[in-house]
């Protein structure tokens, strides 16, 4: 009873061709990866240097600082400075091969355990944020976007707002408005998730505007879908076909966006954790791109990028996970 | 912000979903509104002297820290300055900065999403990889770094936020290009014989390159967005000058006491912000009607 | 005695917001249980929306009103009452057309049949997937297991439309309304679903079959309803409707199936034509009419054999790479020839390769081997600059020319930039003339020149095509499904245009399409692929009457007919000589 043309489409997609495709999908995604972390170190190498300063002042402590020519020299030698660039450029990419980060010129501590310590906290901040945005977009739309008229403007202005604040003035008035005024939170970042709150609501609410932009438009093309038709002809309740089937294709496009907005949360994070106090990345990197401590810069950017794409292959393997329409492209 | 307005553009040429009555009067009156509201932030960057007679950096240790009133609209900062003044004058710095980026990284894109589109394999293999690298450093450290190499100001920052929003639209155009090219008249071109420098001059730049005047409108929020950070972090025009984000770092220090100094320099960022993208959506409707380009 | 009808309809209207006239005009019918009722007409009748409304689904901006909706004498809800949702799917249930997109392609096809379970029945978790895959082997999917957990876009398109039609009948509705459900798919495979759907039929479910396809009424409806802007035009036991039409629109759709109109006689003729116009018809209506005395009596062009013919591949084969590693064999020694002034009918299912072929024959792909000619010279080999000053005399047209317009251009602009492309026309004026020109000849009013493709129909946009491919004043015109996307009598005039533009002007045509009617109709030789190779060419009338390949007897065979005495039971319909 099978009719032939049933089977052609199903000739390729057999259970073990497909894993092997997926692996091999991973194994070229970490294979770029690793790429760009290859460029991204080098391109960090030669900016930094092109950075004016010596970076024997830094390691010093200061351009102020009164050292012999003899304790000069003997830095460069120490740090290797005195090679041509080349070979320190192939020094520095050996070093980081084997993750191996160096000292700190200003702190003189290793570099690795002092960035990760710091990288972390800007971790936790945010994948908070980007939870809480998540959450607070997908909550904002599917209440709003149903097909009231009134709701759907409020919500779409809301969103337009939210995604046009700058980080730091949202912090201040929320700083104004919850420390000062009520006196709910406190307005400097204090260690436990109490000091959490604040910072992360900062940081959340503009990507919150974004996603929810880009979820509304895209819920409203979903709902247009002839399987939604179908989805009512079987006699689903709105919020069974809100749930079950739009919800699912209105939050495609920020999956794959969500790789990019990480690298802008964490952009953002930098600021955020300069108004409030909080240890992190960001001041770690402001501070050390003043005083030229290259080797911090380096890691934090190394780290930043490591972080972006590990982030990036997740989101997109759950982009794939979701919608196997992917995979065929 | 990338795909989904290629997404959008590529939508541009069938009809959309289908908008009731209420929704054109407020999007219509929504874009009415951006535009008053530019307007004014135009004049305020042009021609300051129309809307405050007052001096920027006028100086008055005794009028600190006033509240607003009639006399100082937005009230008075540490150093006595009239907070009005000092936002109307700030807004050219922004409004440059935020333009010129966009053109700087509108620029930028260009050239490496044509490599990418057009480009054959090998220039599409390098322009991604560059559009990769971009992506994957932060655009803050990305600033930070040319910053720290070219000295603060008002170039550096322009060229800063431009390089951070390169990669963005360079992705977009890149993909319209791509689109465009394999599209169905392409090829009908090609089978009526005509020239490929042809085809790319007469079709495939101009579809894919159409909607770039609204990215960039949508895009001149976001860098303004990310000029004042610079200016928040002290990376801008130099003090005392006023720029908007510097006023409000300033600001910060006092805000327990004088929260005018944080409040209105902040909305002024986020009015101009919001209005160019209102606008940039109000054109993306009109060109999708079929009324531009 | 007669049996209380299932489903009665008693003056149903809908009308949008703000339009005068409604869309579905008072409208009366029943349905009886195991009963199949077609409700036939061109798009814009109003015919899915009246499916649409007998399940409170009419779009948003859309107002039904009515003097009796029952079914089983019970009158169906207010829209959107919440007592929808237990009829919806437990007393009606829908199929749709295309189960790619009907179905949501995110989810995986058991679920989509699980919900209705859970919707509207008692069944644990664990019944309901036994029951779900009793349904998906009741309407014959093979290997329900593994089908079930796969996605509408990971199914072939016979097998995700029976996917679908298993929701509708999951809860067992007396009363299933089907849209369109076979147009997306293949005729074979058509043929299968049609046999399940006159099954379910014979086993006492009521089923409402909305389609344009008149054939397809004649195998499978007891009785049908044809509707036209609106009214029911007439209504009948199926044979009674199709022997001896009443209505002109009946006979209208009728004299436009092309399957069985021989060669050069034009579809729509004139007394038809006439009727059909009214003072609201579409423009192109009247520019027929002009044309209409030309057209009959000019004879047929002999193909003359001494003539290089026109295209010719030889030995054509193209292989494409896959992911999983080995190679699909797109096409496999493909070989036929075009004759000077004739129309070769190449017909084939979904992937057998004659989009390849299309391709490869215009140039925008090259074969791995073999060798093709144009007019007689090597085309194949040649790079794309060496073609380029032979494309003038090559034109295509497609199926959805929509895509093939640039998006900005008006009509006219896309004219002169395709007239530009030969080198020889000169000056400004010359190509405006060219451009009247062209548009006369395929029968369009002149002031549609300053439309864009965009706002105008689906038959205006395909004589534009036309128009724009005869611009370079080609000698062979390549048409890949010109008229599939097409209305029945739409189809129909883009038929006779191309017909009478091919004997006017010596053209010769490559027809591709998968509808055999029209292959049958437009061509003087045909060749039938499959799977990439070419199992049988000839003349069309031997090819049709006694074909002896064993595919091109099953496609023949699968082919909806007219049956001028009524559908088939399921028993008898499905012991085709060919299975």
């Amino acid at each position: 009873m099978t009719d032939p043309s049933d089977t052609t489409a199903e000739r390729l997609s057999t259970r073990p061709t497909a894993r092997l495709r997926s692996l091999a999908w991973v194994a070229r995604r970490i294979g770029g990866g690793l790429f760009v972390l290859w460029m991204v170190a080098t391109v960090i190498f030669f900016a930094l240097r092109l950075i004016p300063g010596d970076p024997v002042d830094a390691i010093l402590g200061g351009p102020g600082s009164q050292a012999s020519a003899e304790a000069v020299a003997q830095i460069r030698t120490d740090y290797g400075l005195d090679q041509p660039l080349i070979v320190q450029y192939f020094l520095a990419m050996g070093k980081l091969a084997v993750a191996d980060f160096g000292t700190s010129y200003a702190l003189k501590v290793a570099v690795a355990p002092y960035v990760l310590t710091q990288l972390w906290s800007t971790l936790v901040l945010t994948i908070a944020s980007m939870v809480v945005a998540w959450i607070l977009a997908v909550a904002l739309t599917l209440v709003t976007s149903g097909r009231g008229g009134p709701a759907r403007a409020v919500g779409s202005g809301l969103e337009l707002l939210a995604a046009a604040v700058p980080h730091f003035w949202l912090a201040s008035l929320l700083i104004i408005v919850l420390s000062n005024t009520l006196h709910l939170l406190p307005p400097i970042s204090v260690p436990g998730p109490l000091g959490l709150i604040l910072p992360v609501i900062t940081l959340a609410l503009p990507l919150t505007g974004f996603l929810g932009q880009l979820m509304r438009e895209s819920l409203a093309n979903a709902y247009e879908q002839p399987f939604v038709l179908s989805a009512r002809a079987r006699g689903e309740s709105e919020w069974g076909v809100r749930l079950r089937h739009v919800l699912r294709h209105a939050a495609l496009p920020g999956i794959s966006l969500s790789g990019w907005a990480f690298g802008s949360l964490l952009s953002g994070a930098v600021v955020v954790e300069t108004i409030f106090a909080r240890p992190g990345l960001g001041r770690t990197l402001l501070s050390a791109v003043s005083i030229r401590d290259i080797p911090v810069v380096t890691a934090v950017a190394i780290l930043s990028a490591l972080t972006f794409i590990i982030v990036t292959l997740a989101t997109d393997a759950i982009d794939r996970i979701v919608d196997p329409r992917v995979a065929k492209q | 912000m990338t795909e989904i307005l290629a997404g959008r553009l590529r939508r541009n040429n069938h009809a959309g979903p289908a908008t009731n009555r209420s929704q054109k009067l407020g999007r219509n009156g929504g874009a009415l509104l951006a535009i008053v509201a530019l307007l004014f932030i135009l004049i305020a960057a042009l021609a300051p002297q129309l809307l405050t007679s007052a001096d920027p950096d006028a100086v008055a240790p005794v009028d600190a820290f006033q509240s607003p009133s009639s006399t100082h609209f937005f009230g008075t900062d540490e150093s006595g300055r009239d907070v009005y003044t000092r936002v109307v004058f700030g807004a050219a710095n922004s409004l440059f900065i935020g333009i010129a980026a966009t053109i700087v990284g509108l620029g930028l894109a260009l050239i490496l999403g044509m490599l990418g589109g057009l480009g054959g394999r090998v220039g599409d293999f390098v322009s991604t990889r560059v559009v990769e690298v971009m992506f994957a450093l932060p655009g803050l450290l990305l600033a930070l770094i040319f910053i720290a190499i070219a000295g603060p100001g008002v170039v550096t920052s322009t060229v800063a936020v431009g390089l951070s929003t390169a990669p963005g639209y360079a992705r977009i155009i890149r993909s319209q290009l791509r689109s465009v090219r394999n599209s169905g008249y392409v090829e009908a071109a090609t089978v009526l014989g005509h020239s490929r420098l042809r085809i790319v001059v007469q079709h495939i730049l101009p579809g894919a390159l159409a909607p770039i005047f609204v990215l960039g409108t949508l895009g001149v929020g976001q860098a303004i967005v990310w000029a004042s950070s610079l200016g928040f972090l002290g990376l801008g025009v130099a003090p005392p000058a006023a720029e908007w984000g510097a006023m409000l770092s300033s600001g910060r220090t006092y805000i327990d006491v004088a929260w005018w100094l944080t409040v209105f320099p902040g909305l002024a960022i986020v009015a101009t912000a919001a209005s160019f993208t209102v606008l940039g959506r109000a054109l993306n409707e009109r060109t999708r009607q079929g009324g531009l380009g | 005695m007669t049996v209380q009808p299932l489903l009665s309809v008693k003056n149903l209207c809908v009308r949008f917001d703000r339009t005068a006239v409604p869309a579905v005009d008072s409208i009366s019918f029943d349905v009886r249980a195991g009963e199949c009722l077609a409700i036939v007409g061109e798009s814009g009748s109003g015919k899915s929306l009246t499916a649409r409304s007998l399940l409170g689904l009419e779009p948003p901006n859309a107002h039904v009103s009515f003097d009796a909706v029952t079914l089983r004498g019970e009158p169906l809800p207010a829209t959107r009452s919440w007592r929808w949702r237990a009829i919806r799917g437990a007393s009606i249930g829908l199929v749709l057309q295309d189960a790619l997109v009907s179905l949501d392609p995110l989810r995986p096809v058991g679920r989509e049949i699980d919900d209705v379970l859970r919707l509207h029945t008692t069944l644990t978790h664990a019944q309901r997937h036994r029951r779900v895959l009793e349904l998906l082997d009741a309407v014959g999917v093979p290997d329900p297991a593994l089908r079930a957990q796969q996605r509408s876009g990971e199914l072939s398109g016979g097998l995700r439309q029976r996917a679908l039609i298993a929701t509708a009948l999951a809860a067992g509705p007396p009363l299933i309304i089907a849209d369109e459900p076979t147009t997306a798919l293949d005729v074979t495979v058509q043929a299968k679903v049609l046999t399940l759907l006159r099954s379910l039929t014979d086993s006492g479910t009521a089923l409402i079959l909305i389609t344009h396809d008149l054939a397809v009424v004649s195998r499978v409806a007891d009785r049908v309803a044809v509707m036209s802007r609106g009214h029911i035009v007439e209504s009948g036991e199926t044979a009674a409707v199709l022997n001896a039409p009443s209505a002109v629109e009946t006979q209208q759709l009728l004299a436009s199936i092309p399957v069985d109109v021989p060669r050069g006689v034009p579809l729509l003729s004139n007394a038809i034509r006439r009727l059909a116009l009214r003072p609201h018809a579409p423009v192109d209506d009247r520019a027929m009419e002009s044309s209409a005395g030309a057209l009959t009596s000019a004879p047929r062009l002999t193909p003359a054999l001494q003539l290089t013919p026109a295209l010719q591949l030889r030995a054509v084969s193209r292989q494409f790479p896959t992911r999983a590693g080995e190679p699909i064999q797109a096409l496999d020694r493909v070989s036929f020839t075009l004759d000077t002034g004739t129309t070769l009918g190449l017909v084939g299912q979904s992937g057998s390769g004659k989009t390849t072929i299309a391709r490869i024959a215009l140039g925008l792909e090259t074969a791995d081997r073999g060798q093709i000619l144009l007019n007689g010279t090597e085309w194949g080999s040649l790079n794309a600059r060496e073609r380029r000053p032979l494309r003038h005399t090559l034109g295509a047209i497609y199926q959805d020319p929509l895509s093939s317009f640039d998006p900005r251009l008006s009509v006219e602009r896309i004219l002169i930039d395709a007239l530009s492309a030969t080198a020889s026309t000169a000056g400004n004026t010359n190509q405006l003339s060219c451009v009247d020109e062209l548009l006369d000849a395929v029968d369009l009013p002149r002031n549609l020149k300053n439309r864009r493709p965009l706002h105008l129909s689906g038959g205006q946009r395909q004589r534009v095509a036309i128009a724009r491919a005869l611009a370079p004043a080609p000698r062979t015109l390549l048409c890949d499904e010109p008229v599939s996307a097409l209305d029945v009598s739409t189809q129909a005039r883009v038929l006779d245009l191309l017909d009478d533009l091919q004997r006017h002007l010596g053209l010769s045509y490559l027809f591709i399409s998968h509808d055999l009617g029209v292959i049958r109709h437009m061509s003087d030789t045909v060749a039938v692929i499959n799977d990439g190779r070419i199992v049988e060419t000839g003349p069309t009338d031997e090819i049709f009457t006694t074909p002896k390949d064993p595919y091109t007897r099953s496609l023949i065979a699968a082919l909806p007919r007219i049956h001028r005495s009524g559908p088939v039971s399921a028993a008898r319909a499905s012991a085709p000589p060919v299975e």
